[in-house]
């Protein structure tokens, strides 16, 4: 067994970063080593075209976990927001567009019951992500112990779950393991609310507005505050790189080492213990602790090899949900889109394409089947009406999450299939601004199958497995596992696919920290 | 065998039955999986008595046998199997037993290394679902192939004289836990010098397609030496004698029990020279560190029980009647003159000498009675003849 007090942090994007700065501020001897040529990992902003920045995967910020932010000074290393405060806005083809904040909607053909319901919806759905905010923030309990600790948790959960009252209690039972579909039918009238706010369950994920789990996946969606306000949306300015680059300073300001361009190839180990990892070059680095920001897959599997753990939980692992069927669409543009019946002023809000439930579903439909949707919907954002950085001046940078374009596309992702379901995008983009295809200078698609190559991200999954009950909690990613320590001695997982979970939350980073710390 | 369509026969003949089934005097067939297998086949003492004093032979064709190679075939079975696989070295075999991820048995078994790298297990229930998970990260191949191989088990200290006299050159050098390879009747028969008798034995494995030429050149061979076929029952008895486990009787497959508290680890079973924590990583091994550590919740024990009754589905109880385990198998045994059993007992009774009571209900005539019958943890086997582990075999 190596004597090296080194911690190696595998891969710095947002979980790592967050995670080496809490134990480099706790004194530790840490070392992040990231593949990419600058940290960040799937939160980066990069140049897609000459002149042209984009955040390329993840383009809006609304998890963050306000305490990581606070506790490692974020904005004193110089993190800003062009937007704290996004509206979204639920694009209509003729034009009657509909608005909504975190208070109230308006716009469209918005029905007065509507108005009335909408503030109602939002504060409940608040209500009940604040149960889970609270369980976000600690380690969450193993089932079946008599751990003190263990117990403890599990009874605070239940008792956070009671606190919500009689009435919000049976709600939340009944609703947390359901479907969008559902709960939207019961609460409004207009089909464009009831679109774009299924979208809450569905973004990033592989479920469909009657996929039950939606509802899960909306109440992690609204968990986070950004600027004390839950469920709110923020623009970065300089893109969601410059979050990453905050955190990188934050570690590196505590004593950290962060070494780029430095892909590990596996994790060393000595005995049942980790004793380093090894790059692709051949280089090896001592270490006594290694904490892995990889997905769980990658991390067990391709870096340190299935034989090094027991077979119940090498099955567990391979049955992890983790194809991912969101992809990314950039574009570049040599002038602002006119997106029809949108003034200006409401450009750089966050623009959905989701007309109804059904249209949803439709989307959703093609991607069981192996086949990318013919009509996709999408998450728009148009950084640049806030953030002349991130492209020439009077050009702009178009960035949306388009849905859903299947991992496993039947016949794969050859250029065919990249050409046609760009074409669909544009097809669709182009009922709502008519004239955008002739702006476009540059087109950057990034399908889950570049996701995964670029990123490392197995299944190319933005969130490193999907975020559903089974697979939440401390079911996330696997019992077994969900407590950031593996059962490999030295050997800790920080990423996305441990407890909380997906979305730029830096959560999961900071609790592996705490178990690093508490396994010392 | 595996032909399309087999799914619509349940049970096969095996590849002996022309020769069993007209030695099958009662004409009684039971089931082990896929084939037909005899419990007994004219009166179970007898057959006992064959295997003790002369030889007899047990179809052994259904145990699940399963084929493990590839460049990973040393590492898959090491992380596999609780015990060091490296000590099984090429023409050997070795006991084993393996385990879930909370340490508690799935099966046991015996392991063959055939070759160099290339093994095959063998184990009483069909192990692939786990084998093959288990293979994830594993450069191997695993294959089935229980209904390629026909086998014999041939026990009983005459065992040794009548495979010489079927013209096994050197076979009584065999030691014990080797294997020898011959050329026979076109194909290679292959003699293991293994059983579950705890008496000099052999184990045959030959192609089905031989099957019926070494039944009858067996019996031919042995027709002097008393062979004659034994069954379940008779081989049942023969095990207990030797100390020797039985899946389903003296502890249950943890994947097919619902109540966590009846499945059984190695040291519940004290099967502690099968487990070697010593290697980094084994299913089941952070289960068995911790229970090293915190202590077994059972001990499992040899009894030698005062009286002739057997003490089938005792309970074990201390002086003061209270109950603290039951026992598993048992028996009268004719060769030990003793009245044997095995028994599992909450930790942390069942020290050797530790002496217990137990209850044991027996009828007579219709009549039920009960008694309360001394007994004693010993550690030692009832019956290990010296002749089990000489080489060369003694000939008799």
């Amino acid at each position: 067994m190596t004597d090296s007090k080194r911690i190696v942090i595998v891969g710095g994007g947002h979980n790592g970063l967050v995670c080496a700065a809490y134990l480099a501020k706790k004194g530790r001897e840490v070392m992040v080593v990231e593949a990419a040529e600058q940290v960040g990992g799937a939160a980066v902003t990069r140049e897609f075209t000459p002149g042209f920045k984009v955040s390329s995967c993840a383009h809006l910020l609304y998890l963050m976990d306000a305490g990581i932010s606070r506790e490692l000074g974020l904005e004193t290393h110089g993190l800003r927001f062009a937007r704290q405060d996004l509206a979204t806005v639920a694009l209509a083809a003729d034009g009657k567009h509909l608005t909504y904040t975190t208070t109230a909607v308006s716009g469209g053909d918005v029905s007065a019951d509507d108005r009335a319901a909408y503030p109602k919806y939002r504060r409940r759905m608040e209500k009940f992500s604040d149960v889970l905010a609270k369980l976000y923030t600690r380690e969450p309990p193993r089932l079946g112990t008599h751990n003190r600790k263990d117990l403890m948790s599990a009874a605070r959960l239940a008792l956070d779950i009671r606190l919500l009252g009689r009435d919000d209690m049976r709600e939340f039972l009944r609703i947390a393991g359901i479907n969008m579909f559902d709960i939207l039918e019961e609460q409004f009238d207009s089909a464009l609310l009831k679109g774009a706010l299924s979208l809450d369950g569905m973004l990033g994920g592989s479920l469909g507005p009657r996929s039950n789990n939606g509802v899960f996946a909306a109440l992690h969606r609204l968990s986070g505050q950004v600027g004390g306000t839950r469920g709110a949306l923020a623009l970065p300015a300089g893109g969601m790189g410059s979050v990453t680059a905050a955190l990188a300073q934050a570690a590196q300001m505590n004593g950290a080492t962060i070494r780029t361009s430095s892909p590990v190839a596996s994790i060393l180990m000595d005995g049942d213990h980790v004793c380093g990892v090894e790059l692709e070059g051949g280089e090896k680095i001592d270490a006594g602790i290694v904490v892995s920001n990889a997905d769980p897959r990658t991390t067990l599997f391709d870096l340190l090899g299935a034989r090094h753990l027991e077979a119940g939980i090498v099955r567990r692992v391979s049955n992890i949900r983790m194809s991912g069927k969101a992809a990314k669409l950039n574009l570049a543009l040599n002038g602002a889109p006119e997106f029809t019946g949108l003034g200006a002023d409401q450009l750089g809000e966050r623009l959905v394409i989701a007309p109804d439930l059904v249209y949803v579903e439709h989307a959703f439909n093609h991607s069981k089947y192996g086949e990318h949707s013919v009509e996709p919907v999408m998450e728009i954002t148009i950084p640049t009406v806030h953030d002349t950085t991130l492209a020439p001046s009077g050009q702009h940078v178009l960035s949306a999450v388009v849905q859903y374009a299947p991992y496993d596309l039947k016949g794969g992702w050859d250029e065919a299939a990249r050409t046609a379901f760009t074409n669909q995008c544009m097809e669709v983009l182009g009922r709502y601004a008519p004239k955008i295809r002739e702006q476009v200078m540059h087109t950057e698609l990034m399908t889950p199958v570049d996701i995964e190559r670029e990123f490392r991200i197995t299944g190319g999954h933005w969130h490193h497995g999907e975020l559903t009950l089974d697979q939440a909690l401390m079911l996330r990613p696997v019992p077994g596992l969900a407590q950031y320590k593996t059962p490999v001695g030295g050997l800790y997982l920080c990423g996305a696919g441990s407890h909380p979970g997906g979305g730029v939350m830096g959560a999961a980073g900071r609790n592996a920290a705490a178990a690093v710390l508490s396994g010392e | 065998m595996r032909s399309r369509g087999h799914f619509r026969k349940n049970v096969y003949p095996s590849p002996f039955h022309s020769r069993l089934e007209p030695l099958n005097k009662l004409k009684e067939w039971g089931r082990w999986h896929d084939y037909l297998s005899a419990d007994t086949y004219i009166c179970d003492s007898k057959e006992y008595f064959a295997v003790r004093n002369t030889c007899a032979v047990f179809d052994l064709t259904p145990m699940e046998k399963t084929r493990v190679t590839g460049p990973d075939a040393f590492a898959y079975l090491d992380r596999l199997l609780t015990r060091s696989v490296e000590k099984v070295k090429p023409g050997r075999v070795g006991y084993c037993v393996w385990c879930d991820d909370n340490g508690r048995l799935l099966d046991d078994g015996t392991l063959f290394h055939l070759h160099e790298g290339d093994y095959r297990l063998c184990s009483l229930h069909p192990q692939l679902d786990w084998m093959l998970t288990s293979a994830i990260g594993f450069d191997v191949d695993i294959r089935v192939e229980t209904h390629e191989v026909a086998a014999l088990a041939f026990q009983g200290p005459t065992s040794c004289a009548v495979l010489r006299k079927m013209g096994l050159d050197d076979i009584e050098n065999l030691k014990p836990f080797g294997i020898k390879h011959y050329a026979f009747a076109g194909t290679e028969l292959m003699v293991s010098r293994t059983g579950y008798s705890g008496d000099l034995g052999y184990e045959l494995w030959i192609d089905p397609s031989a099957a019926e030429d070494l039944w009858d050149r067996l019996f031919e061979a042995g027709e002097l030496h008393g062979i004659m076929p034994f069954g379940g029952n008779a081989l049942d008895l023969v095990r207990i004698e030797a100390g020797l486990l039985l899946c389903g009787k003296d502890f249950l497959p943890a994947d097919g029990t619902v109540r966590p508290e009846r499945t059984r680890s190695p040291f519940e079973l004290g099967l502690d020279w099968l487990v070697d924590l010593s290697k980094p990583c084994f299913n089941g091994r952070q289960a068995l560190l911790e229970e090293k550590k915190n202590g077994s919740r059972y001990n499992f024990v040899k009894l030698d029980i005062d009286g002739n009754k057997p003490a089938n589905d005792s309970f074990i109880m201390l002086q003061n009647k209270t109950t603290v385990g039951h026992v598993t198998s048992a028996m009268w045994s004719p060769s030990a003159k003793a009245n044997i059993a095995f028994a599992s007992l909450e930790a942390p009774y069942g020290q050797v000498g530790e002496e217990f009571l137990a209850e044991i209900y027996y009828q007579r005539e219709l009549k039920w009675t009960r008694v309360l019958a001394p007994c004693r943890v010993i550690d030692h086997n009832f019956f290990e003849p010296p002749r089990r582990r000489m080489t060369p075999a003694p000939d008799f």
